[in-house]
């Protein structure tokens, strides 16, 4: 029954060359070249450090994948990690149990989720102003509900649960939820449907319309899920640092995003995948990390970050460039020349 | 005409993109004071061509001339520099700017100081478009113009570049008749300065009206070249296709079954009103009328994609809910909208995801997961069944020519097989095979109980295809003509005026 070549390109060049591998060889290589160079690196404490430091940034790439892969950009995310947390400090002094408060931390994440998904697919306006505002309106309430309060002394039956390590490994007990949750968006962008019309409305919004795909409600949804994963990351961040404040999560977003646009998603949506973002979160701790270590300060550290994403965005562009001019698809600019 | 010089000669020329030859041996001779009509069928390899000269591709090999010199473009600005223009089908100007700073767009005129020299833009602007007979204002932006205004602004591009040679790609296809015959004009005036202009088109009516010289191309090669008094439309088409094209609508006789779609006073203000009609299980219903008389919105609300304020759409008995795609899909509707590259198509995706856009909802899960492989499974059964031509599946749709295009969308509905398809102009735009190709499966499928409504803005296709005709003006349906009582006469009268009139 097969009258066409599925592929062009064998399995092993499909699997093994591609954008998101790209950065999974250069984490390997990053990994391999810090063990042998940086003293004390190649140690279990060193996974456990940046796991636990990028949690937060690992669960908040998984939607912002999907978020981008439909051509929109939640940059909000930051402060609804901030206002999470703060609503949990608040609750927990005004003597809300809490167990109670840590879910309702959660729920707001959602529901200022679902604030940004309604102002962009049924108000109409676009993803980066809405998330624009949200950000400072988030912040604004995060900072404005513990005014200059700092809350700690949280349960030490919760405030434990990130400092466990799955025996000598080094990896928290937490990334065990990280990694249901990762493959929980594989099956969704990958495998159902619902992916399928993430790429679509990236690739192009009019076709996807026509084939049926409800753009305004997967968009929405995708909204969602980033605001109920940036509550979960705010009460992560609290438990992990046993503090409630409310500029927790400050400029978590752009690591976020810079992450996702270095695992491969396009900045104009229709390309990505999810095991990219995460490779692309993971480079960025594990550099980070390694530089610390040896003695680097962090606005370096921010400088090379920086560096490497417009590197391998421009490194994208230049494939992309001479692939253009070997196939001849020049045809696409045809008409504006 | 041995001792004058073309303008432009393109000889044995050829082109390949990896493995797929786009070009074997193209031939082009361009004389001044000469149209020159360039025809074939939709990857005959014409555009390939045409953007070789563009300077957009380079040739592998063969020769290539401008007045008897050889020239090798590496750009579309040195094609720009040694005097050639292309017009494309849809020209792209920038919205927000006049008229004139389009046409003098990246060579503006400076002045003192490095300052732009508007006035004498603006009256060059004027002078040409004086000269064209049209009427433009040269200081209007060019957002909101006709097409047809925006090719006459290219144009002038053209003129003001002082061009020698002029290529003009499919210009009419998004054109009205009073649009096309002032095209002619322009063209011919041109001619008569002494320019060169060669013109590629589907319509053959409109290559025999304005074309002196006429060259066919089949395959990526030249087939012939030969004076447009010494040969017919039977014979371009026979060299075109290679063999002979006996019956362009093969249509079937069939009797209508059940009732399928039924539309009951769907109005949306001041686009369409009081439009009522039904489609029958193995019936073609055509709706015909003029570009504008709202018969895609019409098609589009039922389907979903627009909405309505009054009426009701019912399929097979049962109402559908308005604005609402995923549930028409659901219900049995299939829709192939008139822009195959913005809504037929995601073209920048696979050939194999686009043909199973339709059905990921349906066949294509099993158990919460669609898999690749019952995706290529399906889109290998439906590019077969369409006799899709294409390298590999994953290859991207926009790498197909477009009647393979119009192919893939057709294949895309019809695996989610549907009751009701809604087919907006099924053959613009491609070639003759495909197109008798496409209205043969037509055919088929309303013979096999299929209800289809078609809209087409090609009388011959409309009578030839429909079992029924609904014809539209401004929004209303003015008449409703059976099969065997529908002429060219009686649809571009119902087309062009209302309802009082018609049935006057």
């Amino acid at each position: 029954m097969n009258y066409y070549p599925d592929h062009a390109r064998p399995l092993w060049r499909r699997a093994l060359v591609n954008r998101e591998m790209a950065i999974v060889y250069l984490l390997v290589a990053t990994v391999a070249f810090s063990c042998l160079t940086v003293d004390n690196f190649a140690q279990s404490i060193t996974v456990y450090n940046i796991l636990r430091n990028y949690f937060s940034a690992l669960i908040l790439a998984l939607p912002m994948c999907l978020v981008m892969i439909t051509g929109d950009i939640d940059i909000s995310v930051g402060s609804m990690v901030g206002l999470s947390c703060s609503l949990l400090g608040l609750m927990y002094i005004s003597g809300v149990p809490f167990e109670l408060a840590m879910v309702v931390a959660i729920g707001v994440g959602a529901l200022g989720g679902l604030l940004n998904g309604l102002l962009v697919t049924r108000v109409g306006l676009p993803s980066l102003a809405v998330t624009l505002g949200t950000m400072a309106l988030f912040r604004g309430l995060a900072v404005g509900a513990l005014g200059t309060t700092t809350v700690t002394k949280f349960p030490e039956f919760w405030t434990a649960i990130p400092k466990y390590a799955i025996g000598e490994t080094g990896v928290p007990v937490v990334m065990v939820f990280f990694a249901v949750l990762m493959a929980a968006f594989i099956w969704l962008l990958h495998f159902t449907a619902f992916g399928r019309g993430v790429y679509a409305i990236g690739l192009n919004s009019q076709a996807a319309a026509f084939s049926g795909v409800d753009s305004a409600r997967t968009r929405t949804v995708l909204f969602v899920l980033a605001g109920t994963l940036s509550g979960v990351g705010g009460v992560y961040w609290t438990l992990l640092r046993g503090v409630a404040r409310g500029d927790t999560g400050s400029g978590l977003e752009l690591q976020v995003i810079a992450a996702v646009v270095l695992g491969g998603v396009s900045v104009f949506g229709g390309v990505g995948a999810v095991y990219g973002c995460v490779a692309g979160v993971l480079l960025i701790g594990v550099l980070a990390n390694a530089l610390q270590v040896v003695g680097v300060t962090a606005d370096i550290i921010k400088i090379i970050t920086g560096g490497l994403l417009i590197a391998s965005v421009m490194a994208g562009s230049l494939i992309a460039w001479t692939k253009n001019r070997r196939v001849g698809a020049k045809a696409a600019s045809a008409q504006t020349e | 005409m041995a001792n004058i010089t073309a303008t432009l000669e393109l000889r044995d020329v050829s082109k390949s993109f990896g493995s797929v030859v786009a070009l074997r041996n193209g031939r082009l001779t361009m004389m001044p004071g000469s149209i020159h009509a360039l025809v074939g069928e939709n990857g005959a390899g014409k555009s390939t061509l045409v953007k070789i000269i563009a300077g957009l591709y380079q040739r592998d090999s063969g020769s290539f001339e401008m007045e008897g010199r050889p020239v090798k473009f590496r750009s579309t600005a040195d094609s720009k520099a040694a005097g050639v223009a292309v017009i494309y089908q849809e020209p792209t100007l920038f919205p927000d700017l006049s008229v004139t700073e389009n046409v003098f767009m990246g060579r503006q005129p400076v002045g003192r100081f490095g300052r732009i020299d508007k006035a004498s833009m603006r009256s060059e602007v004027a002078d040409i478009i004086e000269r064209l007979g049209v009427d433009i204002d040269p200081d209007r932006p060019t957002r909101g113009l006709s097409i047809a205004d925006q090719q006459i602004i290219e144009i002038a591009k053209a003129i003001s570049l002082d061009a020698k040679a002029l290529i003009m790609d499919e210009p009419t296809a998004a054109l009205s008749g009073v649009e096309v015959e002032r095209l002619f004009a322009v063209a011919r005036s041109l001619r008569d300065e002494g320019r060169a202009l060669a013109f590629i088109s589907h319509r053959f009516d409109e290559v025999f009206a304005l074309c002196d010289t006429i060259t066919v191309m089949r395959d990526g090669s030249y087939i012939s070249t030969q004076p447009i008094g010494q040969t017919t439309e039977h014979d371009i088409v026979r060299l075109m296709v290679g063999r002979d094209v006996d019956e362009l609508f093969p249509k079937v006789e069939t009797t209508a079954g059940d009732v399928v779609l039924e539309v009951e006073g769907l109005r949306s203000p001041g686009v369409f009103d009081d439009i009522t009609f039904q489609v029958r299980a193995g019936e073609i219903v055509g709706l015909a009328g003029l570009v504008g008389a709202g018969r895609s919105e019409v098609a589009r609300a039922v389907f979903g994609v627009d909405g309505y304020t009054d009426g009701a759409v019912r399929l097979n008995g049962r109402p559908l809910p308005k604005n609402n795609p995923a549930a028409a899909m659901r219900a049995g509707i299939g829709f192939v909208p008139e822009d195959r590259r913005q809504q037929g198509l995601v073209i920048d995706a696979p050939i194999a995801t686009n043909v199973t856009d339709a059905i990921r909802r349906g066949q294509l899960v099993k158990g919460a997961v669609v898999t690749q492989k019952r995706e290529f499974a399906a889109a290998q059964r439906w590019a077969h069944e369409l006799e899709v031509k294409c390298s590999a599946l994953d290859a991207h749709a926009g790498t197909l020519s477009g009647g393979n295009q119009q192919k893939v969308v057709l294949a895309k509905w019809l695996a989610a097989d549907p009751k009701l398809l809604i087919i907006d102009e099924p053959t613009r735009g491609i070639d003759v095979g495909t197109k008798s190709e496409v209205h043969r499966r037509m055919s088929e499928l309303a013979a096999g109980g299929m209800a289809i409504l078609m809209i087409s803005s090609e009388l011959p296709e409309v009578l030839g295809m429909a079992d029924r005709v609904l014809v539209m003006h401004e929004g209303r349906v003015t008449a409703e003509i059976a099969r065997a009582d529908a002429t060219p006469e009686r649809v571009m009268f119902a087309a062009t005026h209302n309802r009082q009139e018609v049935a006057a």
